[in-house]
């Protein structure tokens, strides 16, 4: 039927292409892991180093936006294709979340 | 198609949760949600940045004098692993291995639920300890209404992971199941991602000061 995806001709040959490639993915997703295991580990060395908020905060910040990215992007697998609408309805609510968070802690308090 | 259609791993589809309609429609309304789930937590974020340690007298204890950085570290690493364990039991998934991808769901239930007991040991230490309480400050709402949230989507999250199990169990994989257990496992890592904002917002900047 048309909601079927399309195999190759040789099923045998799909088949290996397609456990390789999964084996692969699987690679990918054990090195995102030990990297978001490195940036945890960086950012909790950063505060228990005791320098500056200034300095801390832009650190902290970047490292979890870095870690969020590999977990959207590796383990949620949007970099695979046909996540553009998946895309658009994220980053929507992304763009209304960082506008909530500017409020609150610039006009609406201070 | 027929959703009941016993398949063996070389007949298996390449993308299970995408190869029927409702397959589809689950996939692209779960991301939805998603998108509806990061405005919900952003909302929470902003009360809690906003009314952190505004307590009502010196008396009350603040941010900076409760939280331990072992203890998080430790929740962390559980659900950080928990999030690949998840990632296996996929890739068992897509390989048409059941049995694999039940073993790796049970993992990823266990490291859940050691969360969440020290996560309740955390609220219950705050409590008794330091008489942070929900009703104690606006710093005591905010922080109890963040993390509790999250807590609570954890819950959720194991309770959805348990019934589809017990549910699917002697069902074998099918392409009716495959969406149901691939949305499940998108929203477990959500879960992570909410964590990795709450342990550098909330614990590590509140380290910091």
């Amino acid at each position: 039927m048309a909601t079927q995806q399309s195999t190759s001709a040789n099923p045998k040959v799909n088949y290996k292409y397609r456990r390789k490639k999964a084996k692969q993915e699987m690679r990918q997703h054990v090195t995102s892991f030990a990297l978001m295991i490195f940036m945890t580990l960086i950012a909790f060395i950063a505060v228990m180093a005791g320098f500056d908020k200034i300095y801390v905060y832009p650190i902290l910040l970047v490292l979890a936006a870095m870690q969020v990215v590999l977990q959207l992007y590796y383990f949620m697998h949007m970099s695979h294709k046909g996540h553009g609408t998946v895309a658009l309805f994220l980053y929507s609510g992304v763009l209304v979340a960082f506008i909530t968070v500017l409020t609150f802690v610039t006009i609406v308090w201070w | 198609m027929d959703t009941q259609e016993k398949f063996t791993s070389r007949t298996w589809p390449e993308s299970p949760e995408k190869t029927t309609l409702e397959g589809k429609n689950k996939f692209l309304g779960f991301w939805l949600f998603l998108g509806g789930e990061t405005v919900l937590f952003a909302s929470l974020f902003a009360t809690y940045l906003a009314l952190k340690d505004k307590v009502p007298g010196s008396d009350h204890y603040l941010a900076i004098d409760m939280y331990e950085l072992p203890l998080v570290f430790i929740m962390t690493m559980l659900l950080l692993t928990s999030s690949l364990t998840s990632v296996y039991a996929m890739y068992h998934m897509k390989n048409y291995n059941f049995q694999k991808m039940k073993i790796w769901l049970v993992v990823t239930i266990g490291l859940g639920l050691a969360f969440l007991g020290f996560e309740i040991y955390e609220f219950y230490h705050y409590v008794h300890e330091y008489e942070h309480t929900f009703t104690s400050s606006a710093f005591g709402s905010a922080f109890y209404t963040l993390v509790g949230f999250h807590g609570a989507h954890v819950v959720v999250g194991l309770g959805w992971f348990i019934l589809l199990l017990i549910r699917n169990t002697n069902r074998g994989l099918n392409l009716y199941n495959a969406p149901k257990f691939f949305v499940a496992s998108l929203y477990w890592h959500f879960i992570d991602v909410v964590w990795v904002f709450i342990f550098t917002v909330v614990y590590l900047m509140g380290m910091v000061g």
